[in-house]
């Protein structure tokens, strides 16, 4: 059959090939101005739910958001010193590109790893809630290892102390539904409110428990229900929170917060 | 005559010959995306969109396409246009697309729109094989939505995300079953339903051998 010889298939495949790649990257380029204000305005949404101005599972609309955000001010810290570095834009500070970047990364020591996410950005975002003319707030994001993806979320610490919990949220990642995608699911996300992240010593002691935590203990304040069927979800959250809350994460940063105050 | 004809490969999909009740095809997808209707309507549309486009694409150039080639010049219609389909969803539906995740790609592999492409695109005009590709999306959908309900009602208390049932957990009466929420639901109601429709209609059922 003529259809089948060489010159023919040939043929039909680049011609299949071009009308198709067309197609596919006309709705990409043509889309993508619309998919990045929707990636902007969820990451902002996040921040938000972080914050506490947005309760989860709360529809509010794109304008609602644009104004709540004005009470948050983004900053971009230096983890190495824990000062802030003004010279940059930190609106448009993108920390996940950064980690990539051989020039503006580090790799982080195997032993100090515990969120498994083997290099971070020597430039850290962080975000200051205000109410009422006041920081109350402050939202730094994290990321680490889960079971099957690496999880990005948000926790927000009391600007009072730099220590205790006021919210932690994901917004980015791909576990198990049901088991580690319960990160998502409020009830586990209310445990979180009022927890102390460090100790009197200063070092990072919030942890995730396997199943539910004793009231009362000394160490309660210190806990987190495990979520059931996700240790390894469970072990990544609370690896993430040790290393970016720790010496090699926002340490310094939180260390330069509690003696001088947020300003 | 014709309009019989054009009406019959409309809808014989939905109840005779209905892809997933009878043909057992995309079964995966309906158990992922029906514990809300607001995601089992998206995937209907979103297949709806591919399986008559891509019917019809492949039904134009099916004089043309080399036999040694064929499925790989469908798949490559088919997933272009699951791309297409997806970047509109993140631009315009973002909340349910980042629900869907990778349930639209997947579509790619259902192979209600394989199975069409091949079995009835090939061997037909582009008209028909419009009309076949809606209706097989139809009877995809019929089972979605059927599943849908009674997984959104049962298990969560609402339809659409509007309450129905209040819940026990605020205030209300009723305590939602969470087995709804999980996937062997679908098992239990899709099996329910083939039971239904093969006691309406028994020339479906199988012999037994």
């Amino acid at each position: 059959m003529a259809n089948d010889s060489i010159g023919r298939t040939f043929g039909v495949a680049l011609g299949v090939c071009l009308v198709c790649s067309v197609l596919v990257s006309g709705a990409a380029v043509s889309l993508r101005p619309t998919q990045a204000v929707n990636k902007a305005l969820d990451k902002k949404r996040n921040i938000l739910m972080a914050a506490g101005f947005v309760k989860a599972g709360e529809t509010v609309s794109g304008e609602r958001i644009e104004e709540l955000y004005k009470n948050i001010e983004p900053r971009v810290v230096n983890l190495a010193t824990g000062d802030y570095e003004e010279n940059i834009d930190a609106v448009g500070y993108d920390q996940r590109r950064a980690a990539k970047d051989l020039a503006r990364s580090m790799a982080i020591p195997a032993g100090e790893d515990f969120g498994g996410i083997k290099r971070r950005a020597h430039l850290a975002s962080a975000y200051l809630v205000s109410d009422r003319g006041k920081v109350r707030k402050v939202i730094l994001p994290m990321h680490g290892k889960g079971l099957w993806s690496t999880l990005y979320g948000f926790i927000a610490l009391d600007a009072k102390d730099i220590n205790t919990i006021r919210g932690l949220v994901y917004y980015e990642h791909a576990e198990t539904p049901g088991l580690g995608g319960e990160v998502d699911n409020p009830n586990w996300k209310a445990l979180w409110d009022g927890k102390m992240a460090f100790d009197e010593s200063g070092s990072v002691r919030i942890e995730v428990i396997k199943g539910k935590v004793v009231p009362g203990r000394a160490e309660t304040k210190y806990q987190v229900d495990g979520l059931s069927g996700a240790t390894i979800t469970s072990r990544g959250v609370k690896g993430m929170l040790r290393y970016w809350l720790g010496e090699g994460g926002y340490g310094k940063y939180l260390a330069k917060l509690k003696q001088q105050g947020v300003s | 005559m014709a309009d019989e004809k054009a009406k019959d490969i409309l809808f014989n999909p939905v109840f005779n010959d209905n892809p997933i009740a009878l043909q057992i095809l995309g079964i995966c997808s309906a158990l992922a995306v029906t514990t809300k209707l607001e995601t089992a309507v998206t995937m209907c549309l979103a297949v709806l969109f591919v399986v008559s486009l891509s019917n019809t694409a492949v039904s134009l150039i099916r004089n043309y396409i080399p036999s040694s080639i064929r499925i790989i010049v469908q798949m490559t219609i088919i997933a272009s246009l699951v791309i297409i389909v997806d970047q509109f969803l993140r631009a315009y539906a973002f909340d349910i697309s980042k629900q869907l995740s990778v349930f639209v790609g997947l579509i790619i592999t259902n192979c209600i729109v394989m199975g069409r492409a091949e079995a009835f695109a090939m061997k037909n005009g582009p008209g028909a094989s419009f009309l076949d590709g809606v209706g097989n999306a139809l009877g995809y959908s019929v089972i979605l939505l059927f599943v849908g309900v009674f997984r959104e009602l049962f298990g969560s208390g609402k339809l659409f995300g509007a309450e129905v049932f209040s819940l026990a957990a605020e205030g209300g009466w009723y305590a939602p079953n969470g087995l709804m929420l999980l996937p062997p639901s679908a098992f239990f109601l899709i099996g329910f339903f083939i039971w239904a429709l093969r006691s309406w209609k028994t020339e479906q059922v199988e012999e037994e051998s």
